[in-house]
């Protein structure tokens, strides 16, 4: 959020800086996303050391921590928690960069970048239940094999999901990350004048990627840096997912956390609330080791840099490997949601059949009613965090360029703030707070609470077009006699459509895709498509939380589509604007 | 301060940027229908003195001394009240408008009737050679058409001066010759007095008006500069580069650093 969250600099008046609404903007902003936040955090330890007097608990003590460490499933979350985050993290970003290393400047990176947009829009829930929907040993993989290859004639006795080592959890990861780390990626190549260093380095007889590595990405490792660490919180933190794909005795220790958040009985809010500042502990640990071993391999590619190998034929095999890898992610991220649309609509799919025999709308116009009601509150729940995080994020903006503040790298941690910090570790905190505020249980609550998640994501969406706009559009409407205001609406915000719809509909994505704040802010009481998804998972009819999935991941997949194709339409006639935005 | 014919004065300006001075002290006149220009290396502060003309100078620039318009001082003033108009080396049309909304985004929203405002754009298009361009993109406009549909949106927003930050710099020679003909043609007709930055001779040439060359530091040559362009249409005035010709320098107020 950078300068355009700084409150206090830039308060030198200039000619035309009028004192408005607008200078209040990144004061509102950081009040409402990073109070609650820094609220919630302190309303969950308290307790974690026994205070919380609405339970009785007025005094400070461990006994929580103890109980806490006592756990029979504590060791067996820790490590199912450790093994499938890092190595969901790991996978992505490995695969990200070896493919951008390989493939820089080739028409795959590109058709690659289109695909990974709308792949960024499926909600978390659709993807790990689409997923399991095809690796599960009843799943449409092992139904393509069998008989013929396996000679299963019924579903194998495998754990091909829930696995005890959390296999299938890291690689829901690994493909649900990989947009986001790639568009982030992509974005800091951008940036970097990436196609020079190359083209130095090739003419100095470096092969390719060899040659991405030794000078591309140590200039572009610094902007993916929070972005990483985003992914690496959330891999070490997720519940959605987990819940759907990880083992549940033990479960990783968000998941264990917040079963015990929902404990019938009430002093279990105490080990919850330490096991919930366990999480943060374990976050900001993993985050501490990353950081080392970022040092650690930096001193030593530093040396294979200054070492001169130009690479070899090895270049060919990792290649190959990346190119192969992205496509099988790629291929698989496809397949779960085809696979959720045909079992949403199949009639009968007897195992090991490759496709339904029969086809229905039934049980969708059955399970009408739940849908429609959960999927307008995620509709509206999804329109109102967004627009409100559209209006303050533009307001920041606008205010950041009213006044000419300089984007400040540092002011991007205040940004990631609630994409670091565990969900877990500070919903709990944040319930609290709307129980004393009297707004638990409500809409407010509840847009609040996703405006938490979805502000940051429309701000990184938003900033880099919004400040790229030439200003000499802005100057010249400006000395046509035009007011600010003026030029805001009928200059910039029409030249920038675009990126606004698309920041809009990024907004919308991951408002849809929220389930602990649902959950917490909403006391319960919301039914969305995804907390009705995931409930589901747990042993309903296939077909039926298929039609849940499915629709969870539709109305981002809409949105997206209606923020390209409405500028698309609208400037069907104005070539101009094509390569602008 | 005469008040009939506008009148761009500039009076003493200095341009400070994070407290190193740039540019200045500069004093100038020019009368309307007389274009001045301003030459002088990348980064002495020419662009950054039009924006302070305009009002829309960075914050992390310190101005001081006295801009005067057609009787009115400017500092102080947001730009949209300043009537300064300014042409960029780009023509920056809005590329979600049409020509004809282009232009009239210019047109002061004083005038009100729509048949005329449409007359007024339709006018200004056939006087331009472009009568039949309202509806088009901007985008398909060639370079010189773009260039003159830019002048005239500016033209139309009745400013009382006009800036011209290299406005030539990115047509080709032949092209360059008739857009420059073009836009002082209109400054003189609409009596405006024109200030022009650029690097190239051949526009201060065809400007006809008082030259200030100013060096990498921003100061004019002569430490204080006060031009007083008469008439812009001699070949080369009294002025044509203070640092050549029999000007006398008025002794430096501050000393140099």
């Amino acid at each position: 959020m950078a300068q355009a969250l700084q409150p206090l600099a830039g308060t030198r008046r200039r000619p035309g800086a009028r004192a408005d609404l607008l200078s209040g903007a990144p004061a509102v902003t950081l009040l409402l996303f990073l109070a609650p936040v820094a609220a919630g955090l302190i309303g969950t330890w308290l307790p974690a050391f026994g205070w919380f007097p609405a339970l009785g608990g007025e005094a400070f003590g461990t006994e929580a921590w103890r109980r806490l460490l006592a756990d029979p499933a504590l060791p067996g979350a820790l490590r199912l928690t450790l093994t499938s985050g890092l190595l969901g993290t790991l996978g992505a970003l490995a695969l990200v960069l070896g493919f951008v290393a390989c493939f820089h400047g080739s028409p795959w990176l590109t058709r690659l970048r289109r695909l990974m947009a709308p792949l960024l829009a499926v909600p978390h829930a659709a993807a790990a239940i689409g997923l399991a929907f095809l690796l599960a040993p009843s799943g449409w993989l092992v139904r393509l094999v069998s008989p013929w290859a396996t000679g299963w004639e019924r579903p194998p006795d495998l754990a091909l999901i829930q696995d005890p080592g959390g296999l299938a959890l890291a690689l829901a990861l690994v493909l649900k990350e990989t947009p986001f780390l790639l568009l982030m990626t992509l974005a800091a190549l951008e940036q970097s004048n990436a196609s020079e260093r190359l083209a130095v380095a090739r003419s100095l007889g470096y092969r390719p990627a060899t040659a991405w590595f030794k000078t591309v990405l140590p200039a572009i490792y610094g902007q993916i840096r929070l972005p990483i660490y985003a992914v690496l919180a959330f891999s070490l933190s997720v519940v959605d997912m987990a819940l759907v794909l990880a083992p549940s005795t033990p479960p990783p220790l968000a998941v264990l956390v917040f079963r015990w958040f929902n404990d019938p009985d009430l002093a279990m809010r105490f080990v919850a609330a330490a096991g919930a500042t366990l999480q943060f502990v374990l976050v900001v640990g993993a985050i501490a080791l990353w950081r080392g071993a970022e040092l650690a391999i930096g001193r030593l590619a530093r040396r294979w840099i200054a070492g001169g190998e130009r690479g070899g034929g090895g270049e060919a095999l990792l290649r190959g490997a990346a190119g192969g890898a992205m496509a099988l992610a790629t291929a698989l991220s496809i397949a779960a949601l085809a696979g959720m649309a045909l079992w949403a609509l199949a009639e009968r799919w007897r195992f090991p059949d490759a496709l339904p025999s029969g086809w229905t709308t039934r049980i969708l116009a059955r399970q009408a009613d739940g849908l429609l009601w959960s999927g307008g509150t995620t509709l509206l729940l999804g329109l109102a965090s967004a627009s409100i995080a559209l209006v303050l994020v533009l307001g920041c903006l606008e205010n950041e360029r009213r006044r000419r503040l300089r984007p400040m790298s540092r002011g991007l941690w205040l940004l990631y703030a609630p994409l670091l910090v565990p969900q877990v570790a500070f919903l709990f905190g944040v319930q609290v707070l709307a129980v004393v505020l009297r707004i638990d249980g409500t809409w407010l609550a509840l847009v609040w609470s996703h405006l938490l998640f979805v502000l940051p994501y429309v701000f990184l969406a938003l900033a880099d077009p919004y400040r790229a706009l030439d200003e000499r559009y802005e100057r010249s409407a400006l000395c046509l006699g035009a007011s600010p205001l003026r030029v805001l609406l009928e200059v910039k915000l029409p030249m920038l459509l675009r990126p606004i719809l698309v920041a809009f509909a990024i907004g919308f994505a991951v408002s849809v895709a929220q389930y602990l704040p649902t959950l917490f802010a909403g006391s319960g009481r919301f039914a969305t498509l995804t907390t009705e998804a995931v409930s589901l998972s747990a042993g309903a009819d296939r077909r039926v939380v298929a039609g849940y999935a499915f629709a969870q991941a539709l109305l981002p997949l809409i949105c997206f589509a209606l923020a390209v194709a409405v500028p698309a339409w609208a400037y069907r006639d104005r070539r101009g604007l094509r390569g602008l935005v | 301060m005469s008040a009939a014919a506008p009148l761009l004065r500039l009076d003493a300006v200095r341009l400070r940027l994070r407290g190193r001075p740039l540019l200045g002290p500069l004093s100038l006149e020019v009368p309307a229908g007389g274009v001045a220009t301003l030459m002088g290396p990348s980064g002495c502060g020419k662009s950054s003195l039009l924006a302070h003309l305009c009002g829309t100078l960075d914050p992390a620039f310190e101005a001081s001394g006295e801009v005067w318009l057609d009787g009115l001082e400017l500092t102080g003033l947001p730009p949209e009240q300043r009537r300064v108009g300014i042409l960029f080396q780009d023509d920056l049309l809005f590329p979600h408008l049409s020509v004809a909304e282009n232009l009239a985004f210019g047109l002061p929203a004083g005038l009100r009737d729509r048949a005329a405002r449409r007359h007024r754009i339709a006018e200004a298009l056939a006087e331009a050679d472009l009568a039949d361009f309202g509806e088009r993109d901007p985008a398909t406009l060639s370079g010189g058409q773009r260039a003159r549909v830019a002048l005239l949106r500016t033209l139309l927003s009745e400013p009382r001066a006009l800036l011209l930050d290299e406005p030539f710099g990115k047509l080709d020679v032949a092209l360059r010759d008739r857009f420059r003909r073009f836009v002082f043609d209109h400054a003189r007709a609409g009596g405006l007095p024109t200030l022009m930055v650029t690097h190239d001779p051949f526009d201060a040439e065809a400007a006809g008006g008082a030259i200030i060359e100013l060096s990498a530091e921003g100061a004019p040559e002569s430490p204080e500069a006060t031009a007083r362009s008469r008439d812009g249409r001699a070949e080369s005035g009294p002025f044509a580069a203070l640092s050549g010709s029999g000007q006398e320098p008025v002794p430096p107020r501050r000393k140099p650093a």
